[in-house]
């Protein structure tokens, strides 16, 4: 099973390919909403991404209050 | 009429297939507009029907199939009257939703629903009064409306619990969160799970299929299957009118409309 930094990892290299940005734009604090730019409409099409990459269901109030990559890792981490 | 282009949807007869398509700014939620081109075309299907062997519903706007009632104007539209006067208007509306998913429900043909993005709320009731519903893989699913203090009211909860087990049903309207392409079809609802994109394509080659069988005998065999539980539908509405007039409805549409998105999808 992956480690947290991997996982977070993970959710960095798919938002990156999902949202056409470079990886290297991307940390783990960032706010995903200032950084990507991106709706609740487009976090629910990166939640579908996400569970279909790792094979989990998300609920999406698991995402209330989440806005960096590294507390959303964990929310995952925690289902995997 | 076998053609029409409104303000909020069009549909064409195509290779002998009615083809409806939702696009009405920003993701078809549905209103006063949205309703009365339902309504039309609800009243022009007995005559579609006789050039047909199927019924495709889809949208054309990117962002999903459709978010639902449009709770912008039913907002403004309750605040500019008296509660009870409100309440009246709320329950003709319901009553003229409800026509119009029951005639697509119990329409002879083989009706489809091809969705994506976004498939909430009256957006997945439309969904659910089809005989099946292919998804390609962004669509989420969802009944939002406890969030409002609501309950879905365009027939929604009669028609999960004619489709899903009452487990899946309490958890997609006590918890208001979203499932995916692949839960829905694992539970049974979605037929079938596609690429981004190619829902209507598969779609229409489904219908291609559908073309093979005596109509005669498809509409008898969905007359015997699938049944329209018209006593619940009733007491759906009924119920959904007495949760309206409470204040947490006013304080939930409230909410909905001051929040700053342009979309606030998520719980």
């Amino acid at each position: 099973m992956a480690n947290n930094d991997q996982t977070l990892q993970e959710i960095l290299n798919l938002a990156a390919a999902h949202f056409k940005v470079p990886p290297e734009k991307l940390a783990p604090d960032d706010d995903f909403f200032r950084t990507l730019g991106i709706d609740s409409l487009q976090t629910l099409d990166l939640l579908t991404k996400l569970e279909n990459h790792f094979h989990i269901e998300l609920p999406d109030y698991e995402l209330q209050g989440v806005s960096d990559f590294r507390t959303l890792a964990s929310r995952i981490q925690s289902r995997l | 009429m076998n053609q029409f282009r409104g303000q909020a949807l069009s549909w064409e007869v195509r290779d002998g297939v009615i083809e409806l398509a939702l696009d009405r700014e920003p993701c078809n939620e549905i209103g006063s507009v949205t309703l009365a081109e339902l309504a039309t075309f609800a009243n022009a299907l007995p005559a579609l029907e006789t050039e047909a062997h199927a019924v495709v519903i889809y949208s054309d706007r990117r962002c999903g199939f459709c978010a639902g009632a449009d709770l912008r104007e039913l907002y403004t539209r309750s605040q500019q009257m008296a509660r009870n006067e409100a309440a009246r208007e709320v329950r003709s509306f319901l009553e003229s939703i409800h026509h119009v998913m029951n005639t697509i429900d119990a329409c002879p043909l083989t009706t489809i629903a091809a969705v994506h993005g976004v498939v909430f709320g009256g957006g997945f009731e439309l969904a659910l009064t089809c005989d099946l519903i292919i998804a390609d893989k962004t669509a989420r699913f969802c009944f939002p409306e406890l969030r409002l203090g609501l309950i879905p009211g365009f027939g929604g909860i009669p028609r999960l619990k004619r489709d899903l087990g009452n487990a899946l049903v309490r958890d997609l309207l006590f918890t208001g969160r979203s499932f995916n392409a692949t839960k829905m079809q694992q539970a049974g609802l979605v037929s079938q799970v596609v690429a981004e994109g190619e829902a209507v394509r598969v779609a229409r080659a489904t219908t291609a299929q559908l073309q093979k069988f005596d109509r005669h005998t498809s509409a008898a065999a969905k007359k015997f299957i699938k049944s329209i539980p018209y006593d619940e539908l009733k007491q759906e509405i009924d119920l959904f009118c007495d949760l309206f007039t409470r204040p947490a409805v006013e304080a939930g549409l409230r909410k909905f409309v001051e929040s700053t998105e342009a979309q606030p999808y998520l719980p």
